[in-house]
């Protein structure tokens, strides 16, 4: 418990730290630019502590029960002697025998996609603006499982040695392929996808297994290999979104075709 | 409308009364990180958890933040950056809310502490390899106000897109064709912190209140859908680092 009190001292003083420079800049242009009182100032305030204490404690929270293990468990998921069997050495190793890692890249993604803090506010937003059309729910989910798939794959590469650019390139293709086909309504909220959903939960858990990763697999250097997982988790969102939102157009035409019959 | 929604709760008192379904939904935001994580050291790896009391207090400590944050959110960040957002479509200055738009970015981006943790492992690097003609601590500042100067001038543009009601697809596909067509002629340790920094600049208060400017910004400009342009800020936020960060690392070699 003391650790945690020391620590949360701390991450109070970090957070606060963080926020300060935005907290002056809303106040600059509110008090000297715009020269009006803040509505409902008292309930704004209240909300802005609960704010800066909210993300201390997230972040304290996550320091001491996620991150230490996720980091010994992405060590140990990656030792070649776990993967292959005692006496194994990394030069040894097929390709597919990483599936554990493979498999805990795409769960840890799925599941710290959900947690993200940036992500659930803009659920929220979404769901609001949306007049409820896009749930945030559903939303986060589809995010999560584009993250989820994108983690997997890029371990699949660091593992392989693949070029990030080719996969860049193929998935900007994609991008813009759907942009054109899916609802329009729905292009600009998953292009936003893509930017909040590496964030604080995610992106620690997830450098920590590429980095390990590129460690262990012969040949492979951390610069070059370990960067391009968050690239890649920037943009499969982006299709995940617009490919869901097609495809329930598409199955909802289909309906419509089946009951006018 | 939700008994949440924030109009309806009046004194800070009573916003503290309603947190209850929230601990519920993020109970559920939450759950899923501790199962993965049980699931792999339990049956897995076969291991016991290292300090099991220290795991749990931690997630009870996960979980109240973000209840709290929520609740924040819905009660600061979020009607901050809708009536910010109304004042400055109201006094309709285009230079003070492009002003505006480009400190959010900068101010938020370069005290980040994820991008400050970047940049000096990039400027250690360089000052081990000793390449290039800045040194380390030169390199990792500057680096820092790059990336900071970028976010800004995303978010102004974002701004200026939506007061002219621009098509967002066409910003984001135009620019991620330039970036991906710049990356082969970047230097290599460049293209990592580039793509990197996409992913760094976009912190979790940043998010909320951009998102609420975009959208408080399209619904009080006549023929603008929150929906199609309000939207997409975030979006390039992440984008033009990557851009600014290869053409630094171009022009500083």
């Amino acid at each position: 418990m003391p650790v945690v009190a020391t620590s949360l001292t701390a991450g109070l003083a970090e957070t606060v730290r963080g926020v300060l420079p935005i907290f002056c800049i809303l106040a600059v242009f509110q008090f000297a630019v715009l020269r009006r009182k803040v509505p409902h100032a008292r309930r704004v305030a209240a909300g802005a502590v609960m704010v800066v204490v909210g993300l201390a404690l997230f972040i304290v929270g996550l320091e001491t029960a996620l991150f230490p293990i996720g980091r010994t468990m992405a060590e140990q998921l990656t030792d070649p002697e776990f993967l292959a069997g005692q006496g194994a050495t990394a030069e040894g190793i097929e390709w597919w025998q990483y599936y554990w890692v493979f498999l805990f890249g795409a769960a840890i993604s799925f599941a710290t996609t959900l947690a993200e803090p940036a992500l659930i506010a803009v659920g929220l937003k979404a769901e609001d603006v949306s007049g409820g059309t896009v749930r945030a729910w559903p939303l986060r989910v589809t995010i999560a499982t584009g993250v989820s798939l994108s983690v997997a794959l890029s371990m699949w590469r660091i593992v392989v040695g693949a070029p990030l650019l080719v996969f860049l390139i193929v998935g900007y293709v994609i991008v813009a392929a759907l942009t054109t086909l899916a609802p329009k309504s729905i292009v600009p909220l998953a292009y936003d996808s893509g930017g909040v959903t590496t964030s604080t939960v995610t992106v620690p858990v997830v450098t920590a297994l590429g980095l390990g990763l590129a460690s262990t697999v012969p040949g492979r250097s951390e610069l070059e290999h370990g960067f391009g997982v968050i690239a890649l988790a920037v943009l499969f969102p982006m299709i995940a979104v617009m490919g869901y939102a097609q495809l329930s157009v598409v199955l909802g035409h289909r309906t419509a075709k089946r009951g006018r019959r | 409308m939700s008994p949440l929604e924030p109009s309806r709760v009046q004194r800070p008192g009573a916003a503290l009364a309603v947190v209850g379904r929230p601990i519920a939904e993020n109970l559920r935001d939450v759950v899923p990180v501790a199962g993965v994580v049980g699931v792999f050291q339990l049956l897995v790896l076969r291991e016991p958890f290292p300090d099991l009391g220290q795991t749990l207090v931690g997630l009870v400590a996960v979980v109240a933040g973000l209840t709290l944050f929520v609740q924040g959110l819905r009660l600061a960040l979020f009607p901050l950056g809708d009536s910010m957002a109304t004042s400055f479509a109201r006094k309709g200055s285009v230079p003070w809310l492009l002003a505006f738009a480009f400190a959010l970015g900068f101010g938020t981006t370069v005290a980040e502490p994820a991008l400050i943790a970047v940049a000096d492992e990039a400027g250690r690097a360089r000052t081990l390899s000793g390449t290039g003609e800045l040194d380390g601590g030169d390199y990792s500042l500057a680096l820092r106000y790059v990336v900071a100067i970028a976010v800004g001038a995303a978010i102004a543009l974002g701004v200026l897109r939506i007061l002219k009601g621009w098509p967002i697809h066409r910003i984001i596909i135009g620019g991620y064709a330039i970036t991906i067509a710049l990356t082969p002629f970047a230097p290599n340790d460049a293209v990592g912190i580039a793509y990197d920094a996409g992913g760094v600049t976009t912190s979790t208060i940043t998010v909320p209140l951009v998102a609420a400017l975009g959208i408080g910004l399209s619904r009080s400009i006549r023929g603008r859908n929150p929906m199609l342009d309000g939207f997409g800020l975030i979006a390039l936020a992440s984008l033009v680092p990557i851009l600014f960060v290869l053409l630094f690392g171009m022009a500083v070699g």
